[in-house]
């Protein structure tokens, strides 16, 4: 086994393997770019080395650091974790050439496996079946037309170097043929810089079942059975599970062995994925199932495999790159139970599923999984990280892992229930809303599954008067503990003979709210809510929704959907007061030396407009808010204190 | 520690009645709390609050940590004078908490004649400056007012308790390093405008408040200035070049959260000297107390019954027990803080005021606060007790209350006559704060002595003469003195000339002793120097 090895990723697949690593005994080295330097896969490795600024080109894809971190820091392998370097089969040749191990197959197993057409023709010659379609090397559009009219519609064209849904288009009439391809090519070029594409038979109710395999430097190669990823949105994997609802033995032989027969034709080292697509448009059938590409990594969804066959696929990944043979034969490896994943994300799903950043004020995950289940929390980040725009914004992946599917999926909703996180926007309510969703719960999936469904899984109620009430309490701090023992703390709200309301304002998507707060003798609370909601009611803290307060905000939560409301700061009115007065002067008399905007120009709070030169110094006069400017002083122009050296155009004016 | 045993059930009819006498006696009070709560008329409301302003019960509630303890003082300020209505006096006055720190507040109610002051308003503004000086908290003025009201100008101006005095107070606790905050949030017009100037942090609402000493109209008939208000004297003017005010609000949200602020940044510590335990409630439920009160302010009740429901686990250890047993002394905790409790169980005798005066030097000789449960018809008179020295003995008891510097607080309880009121820590011996029960009576002495008092007087004069006063005359001549008697005796009458500093639930009184006692433990305890006991 290696004495020390460096992770080659960030977030939670790096803290993944590092948790591995360290039950190995194996010393760890993070690598970390600007944005990540408290992250927390920086922290738990035993060293961290720094590779760059924040965007991924210039910091986790730069091969050339990386080995030389590996380098300077005595490792002597490399992880790559998934995504970034893990399918680059230049970067495994420099790492090969540096001395260093790599942690997964060779370079020619990720170049038989990079080019989907080729990947086909080769699992072809294998015996294995693949989607009838078109994966040649001539582009020219009318060869392409014809190719689909052969195949028959609807039809699918696909980028050939590609992956994650991008330059791909169904296509179901020949009419749109040229557009698609069109559109296609261009996001292809975009994503991999290369725009070539195939074309592929469109199968009906496709479900994304893959087959995990392994294999070993010494001509071993097993399956670990397969998880169904069938839940997806535009190709982006949502609940993962294995084994596949619905799988019948015949099937399950079939894929399996073909997944192996795959595996042996490349000679495949590591961990590796086969998808196939599913016709189960009649259930699950032996003879309905096709190749469609191989993954020569580790898989985001790996955790469902190591639940139903209580194998730590990293320490694999890990034994077989050191020399060892596989730890276990086909025959040792058992399937038991159920298990999901879901992936928590920062995006907004009610918002077409639009990437959402921010810090997470506050994170919270269940302490333990529901009773008779088993649960993983994968996750690379920390209440008070932030979610960047740098990299891809997963918070976390749960796992869970039941005695059967109907348990498991219970175990899911409620641990999905028991997540908090606010500071963020988050896909919590979907996928509740997906796990309790009747198809799905009824193990009847496919692909286009969330699509259809999508209004519904995206939906949010509007808050309830208990959920403002819950806002409106946590914006005033009420019941929050006060210090110690004394009555001032304790006697909430005390009055005579009528308790004081407070008035809180919130504003919770575009609508403005009022409540009035008051504490009641019997430590409950009276919240009244202006029009239209027009409520009194009294509300017991022990029972209401939780809430927590973040900076600028509330967050409730009532179960897996969280309501985040805005509570203004009164005290950012001074901003306002700095705008509210039209000019600005000159602090002390003195020459205007250099004029850096005009009348008319529009400027931005900060923006230096003029350089007043006064007692020997140069004074550079900032634009104290944003504006338009409607008069401003002359170069050379001798002013005394006072003077007004810029007037803006005030509101209504411009 | 020894737990009080109840002698009472309530279960009982009699406990019922009483229950059911006090419930109503405090819910008219409550009714007229909710009338002076509203502030001014209806019109006046809207209109102030067309201009944006908050409300001033609502910048209050704005100002103050949410969900924290108002102790309001004075609210009945001003009840049925003036022959209309003057709610509260047009100002609101209290303890409440910011940014958990105790302050007093006081805001102008400009919804009430403008927040103009009434004589009562500035005694009021000066009681509320008065218990922020004795107990340390800093004040935050927050004025909208028209300043003096003219037509009473005669009982507003001149005097040294009069509307100069606010400004005395102002520089003088200052002086005493007892933060003054002004938020100007409407008008604040000549002598008024002393008070943010006065101040040493002022904050100043946009488009709103006004700080001047002469008004534009003056200005115009004194100079022949053309000028509006906001450029006399507005938040601009006054933030940007005459310095007279320090922050600049956008409104009154935006400056309460300044004054907030202000508050956060004083760098207070509340260092109590106390013995503190860990609160726990009463054994038995304080809202017992209803029940416990005879109907009949001549019965006499156990005002360990009382005790009983007021202090921690109900737990009481006496002092002297057997001796001079009218007035019972003992040591409690009240929300885990130590205090010595004096309550009348009768009339004070020689022996009651001995024990008074001696259990008073304990209390001050060990640093532990006051608390005394009034309900007494006063000292005993007769040869006897003449002879026996009672009127010195009673001087013992004043001196002790009078010169003990322990915080003291005095709840009145029943009734509170002649010179027990002096014994037992009356307005005349500033206790810290003095709460009023709705069934209490509070004269010099009860109604039907002084009828028989002045009946006697006035028969002795006609039979003097040679007259004869028959029966019914004599009941004719005495029934307006009763009336007049309860009338001036009632809490309400008592309240509305600030005799005390409100009128509580029984129930509650728990809390406000405990409010009470935690806001006067702001002020470290002196050392006391008791004068000349006559022996």
């Amino acid at each position: 086994m290696f004495g020390k090895i460096l992770i080659a990723n960030r977030g939670e697949i790096a803290c993944r393997v590092i948790r591995t690593a360290r039950k190995l005994g194996v010393r760890t080295v993070a690598v970390y770019s600007d944005a990540d330097a408290k992250a927390l896969h920086v922290e738990m490795a035993d060293e961290a080395v720094h590779i760059g600024p924040s965007p991924v080109g210039e910091s986790y894809l730069r091969g050339d650091r990386i080995i030389a971190a590996a380098l300077a820091t005595g490792a002597e392998a490399i992880h790559p974790g998934y995504g970034f370097l893990s399918e680059n089969p230049d970067f495994v040749d420099q790492v090969t050439a540096a001395g260093l191990v790599f942690i997964g197959p060779s370079a020619a197993s990720i170049r038989a496996m990079g080019l989907k057409d080729a990947a086909k023709r080769l699992m072809e010659k294998a015996g294995v079946p693949v989607v009838p379609g078109y994966h040649g090397e001539a582009q020219e559009i009318v060869l392409l037309a014809s190719k689909a009219r052969e195949i028959g519609y609807p039809v699918l064209i696909k980028a050939r170097a590609g992956g994650g849904g991008k330059g791909m288009r169904r296509v179901d009439h020949p009419d749109d043929f040229s557009e698609a391809l069109s559109g296609a090519r261009r996001e292809a070029k975009a994503a991999f810089g290369d725009d070539r594409v195939l074309v592929e038979k469109y199968v009906d109710k496709p479900r994304h079942i893959e087959c995990q395999v392994f294999g070993d430097n010494f001509g071993n190669a097993v399956h670990l059975f397969e998880r169904d990823c069938s839940a997806q949105r535009r190709h982006q994997k949502v609940i993962e599970e294995a084994p596949a609802p619905g799988m019948t033995p015949a099937l399950r032989k079939a894929m399996t062995e073909a997944a192996v027969k795959a595996a042996r034709a490349i000679h495949y080292s590591g961990a590796g994925t086969i998808e196939f697509i599913i016709d189960a448009s009649e259930g699950l059938k032996a003879d309905r199932f096709w190749f469609m590409e191989m993954n020569t990594r580790l898989q985001v969804e790996h955790p469902v495999t190591e639940m139903v066959t209580g194998v730590d696929l990293v320490e694999w990944q890990l034994r077989i790159a050191a020399g060892e043979k596989l730890p276990k034969t086909q025959g040792e490896i058992a399937l038991a139970g159920h298990a999901f994943e879901a992936r928590l994300y920062a995006e907004d799903a009610a918002k077409g599923f639009l990437p959402a950043t921010g810090t997470l004020h506050h994170l919270k995950f269940p302490d333990a999984a529901p009773e008779g289940a088993a649960m993983r929390i994968e996750t690379g980040v920390r209440a008070g990280d932030a979610i960047s725009p740098f990299y891809d914004p997963m918070i976390a992946k749960l796992v869970v892992h039941g005695k059967d599917r109907a348990s498991a999926l219970n175990a899911l909703r409620e641990m999905l229930a028991r997540t908090e996180v606010a500071g963020s926007t988050v896909n919590t309510a979907f996928l509740a809303a997906l796990a309790a969703d009747a198809d799905f719960a009824a193990g009847d999936v496919d692909t286009g599954l969330i699509g259809r469904h999508q209004e519904a899984l995206t939906a949010i109620p509007a808050p309830s008067d208990e959920t403002i009430a819950a806002a409106a309490l946590a914006a005033t701090d009420a019941g929050a503990p006060g210090p110690a023992a004394d009555p001032w703390s304790t006697l909430s709200g005390y009055a005579h003979f009528h308790t004081l309301a407070r008035r809180i304002r919130l504003r919770h998507g575009e609508e403005n709210i009022l409540a009035r707060v008051s504490a009641r003798p019997d430590g409950r609370f009276q919240v009244a809510l202006e029009a239209p909601h027009d409520a009194v009611n009294t509300h017991d803290l022990r029972t209401m929704p939780r809430a927590v307060r973040w900076p600028g905000h509330v967050t409730v939560f009532e179960g897996a959907v969280s309501y985040t409301f805005t509570v203004p700061d009164p005290l950012a009115k001074a901003d306002e007061a700095g705008a509210a007065s039209g000019s600005l002067r000159a602090p002390m008399p003195g020459l205007v030396k250099l004029v850096r905007a005009a009348t008319g120009d529009v400027v931005i709070k900060g923006q230096p407009l003029l350089i007043l030169e006064a007692m020997k110094m140069e004074h550079t006069i900032a634009a104290p808010h944003d504006g338009v400017i409607a008069e401003i002083a002359a170069e050379g122009a001798q002013v005394s204190d006072g003077t007004v050296l810029v007037r803006f155009v005030e509101d209504g004016q411009g | 520690m020894a737990t009080l045993q109840t002698q009472i059930s309530p279960s009982s009819d009699t406990f019922r009645a009483n229950a059911e006498r006090m419930r109503g006696l405090v819910a008219e009070i409550s009714e007229k709390a909710a009338i002076v709560e509203r502030g001014g008329s209806d019109e006046a409301r809207e209109r102030h609050v067309s201009r944006g302003k908050l409300l001033p019960r609502e910048r209050l509630a704005q100002l103050l940590d949410a969900g924290s303890p108002f102790l309001e003082v004075g609210q009945f300020a001003a009840w049925s004078m003036y022959g209309e209505d003057i709610a509260s006096a047009g100002i609101i006055t209290g303890v409440g908490r910011v940014e958990g720190t105790e302050v007093m507040v006081v805001v102008n109610d400009a919804t009430v004649k403008g927040g103009t002051y009434y004589p009562l308003t500035v005694k009021k503004h000066l009681r509320a400056q008065e218990i922020a000086l004795q107990n340390n908290l800093p004040c935050v003025y927050l004025v909208d007012s028209g300043g003096a009201n003219l037509p009473n100008q005669d009982e507003v101006f001149p005097d040294r308790e009069h509307f100069g005095r606010i400004f005395y107070n102002q520089a003088n606790m200052s002086a005493a390093g007892i933060p003054q905050i002004a938020c100007v949030m409407g008008s604040c017009t000549a002598g008024g405008a002393y008070v943010p100037a006065m101040s040493d942090e002022t904050i100043m609402v946009r488009n709103q408040a006004t700080i001047f000493l002469g008004g534009p109209p003056l200005v115009k008939a004194a100079t022949g200035e053309d000028v509006s208000a906001e450029e006399l004297g507005g938040a601009d003017v006054h933030t940007r070049l005459s310095g007279v005010a320090d922050h600049y609000a956008m409104d009154d949200e935006h400056a309460l959260a300044i004054c907030r602020r202000i508050i956060k940044n004083l760098n207070r510590n509340k260092a109590v000297s106390l013995n503190l335990q860990k609160p726990i409630q009463p054994l038995y439920d304080p809202s017992e107390l209803y029940g416990v009160v005879p109907t009949d302010l001549r019965q006499p009740y156990d005002v360990r019954e009382v005790i009983a429901r007021l202090v921690d686990g109900s737990e009481f250890d006496e002092f002297k027990q057997n001796y001079g047993t009218t007035l019972i002394t003992g040591f409690a905790h009240l929300h885990g803080m130590p205090v010595g409790i004096i309550g009348n169980n009768g009339v004070l005798f020689s022996e009651s005021a001995l024990k008074g005066a001696h259990f008073i030097e304990l209390c001050c000789q060990r640093g532990i606060p006051l608390i005394f449960l009034q309900n007494i018809t006063g000292f005993m008179v007769g040869r006897k007790y003449e002879a026996g020295g009672i009127a010195k003995d009673g001087a013992k008891l004043v001196m002790a209350v009078a010169t003990a510097k322990v915080p003291k607080l005095t709840v009145i309880i029943g009734g509170s006559f002649g010179a027990g009121n002096y014994g037992m820590c009356g307005r005349a011996y500033s206790p810290r704060f003095l709460w009023m029960w709705p069934n209490a009576r509070i004269s010099v002495m009860g109604g039907e002595q002084a009828a028989t008092v002045l009946a006697m007087v006035k028969r002795e004069g006609i039979e003097r003469k040679g007259g004869e006063w028959s029966a019914e005359e004599e009941a004719k001549f005495r029934k307006p003195i009763l009336m007049k008697y309860e009338h001036e005796g009632h809490p309400l009458y008592s309240s509305a000339r600030l005799w005390d500093d409100g009128i509580i639930d029984p129930a509650r009184t728990r809390e406000v002793l405990a409010l009470s006692l935690s806001a006067a433990l702001n002020a470290g305890i002196e050392e006391t120097k008791f004068g000349v006991f006559r022996m």
